[in-house]
């Protein structure tokens, strides 16, 4: 049974500074053609400092911190019986090669319905000028341990 | 952009190395995205993709619906099954309201016929 005790547990937040090749390697990963993501002409054209990354972006600069929320040792989630369930992003200001992000994340939830273990972690994305650029809602599932 | 319009249908297919890419470019290298011996042991068909990528693919239609990465401003989607290389992908979406300067879209993705991302409900700013 997981321990609901830690509902509303926060982690230590991470900095991740925003790469222009890292988008580009980013928006070939996804398919992504919008030379907004891969030209730097077009992306100063339409008025942006540098390339802008997709929404889908915010994965990347979540990473770390959402990753140190999962992997934490008291929350004690068996990772060969993960499975990702839904994801909700909502999106402020665009993020443009040079940002700086701050990541806080929060565990928002933690309940059992058939036999599984739901956790639903909050991310809070913001930049170097305190905008929120993104929050996110991650649930994962975890299957019980047979018994 | 009104009520009942579809958004344009996105495919797409996979490679074998889609998921290695996505995972060098995520940092998520969980061994049943990159590793086929592993997912195979598993009782996976083989290395499967990621959801955040098939997610990424739901993004995409909706920002080319949407006329950039500056429309989209919430993006909430249920996993379902997994989704294999090799294999064509099919976005679709219709929008079901149209109001204060958003339109709600409701979106899937679907492979071989079945759901791989549904419920999806995304809110494009107008």
């Amino acid at each position: 049974m997981p321990d609901t005790t830690l509902i509303g547990k926060s982690f230590a937040p991470g900095l991740y500074a925003v790469g222009r090749e890292k988008i580009r390697e980013y928006a070939i990963a996804v398919g992504e053609t919008n030379p907004l993501h891969h030209d730097l002409q077009v992306a100063r054209n339409h008025g942006y400092d540098d390339l802008v990354a997709p929404p889908m972006f915010a994965v990347v600069y979540c990473s770390s911190s959402i990753g140190a929320a999962m992997f934490d040792p008291e929350l004690g989630i068996e990772f060969d019986r993960l499975l990702h369930g839904s994801q909700e992003f909502r999106w402020g200001p665009l993020v443009i090669a040079g940002d700086e992000i701050t990541t806080s994340v929060t565990l928002k939830d933690v309940s059992t319905r058939a036999g599984m273990a739901f956790y639903v972690f909050e991310s809070v994305s913001t930049n170097q000028r305190d905008e929120t650029v993104c929050v996110g809602l991650w649930t994962d599932i975890v299957r019980e341990a047979a018994s | 952009m009104n009520a009942g319009d579809p958004i344009p249908e996105l495919k797409v297919t996979a490679d074998k190395l889609t998921p290695v890419r996505y995972a060098g470019a995520s940092g998520d290298f969980n061994p049943i995205h990159v590793d086929d011996e592993f997912a195979q042991r598993v009782g996976l068909p083989g290395r499967i993709l990621h959801g955040l990528w098939t997610m990424a693919q739901v993004a995409r239609a909706l920002t080319d619906a949407g006329g950039g990465p500056h429309s989209l401003e919430r993006l909430d989607v249920t996993f379902r099954g997994m989704a294999l290389p090799d294999r064509e992908i099919t976005v679709t979406g219709t929008v079901v309201e149209v109001g204060d300067g958003l339109a709600k879209v409701d979106v899937r993705a679907e492979q071989d016929g079945k759901a791989i991302v549904r419920g999806g409900e995304a809110d494009l700013r107008l």
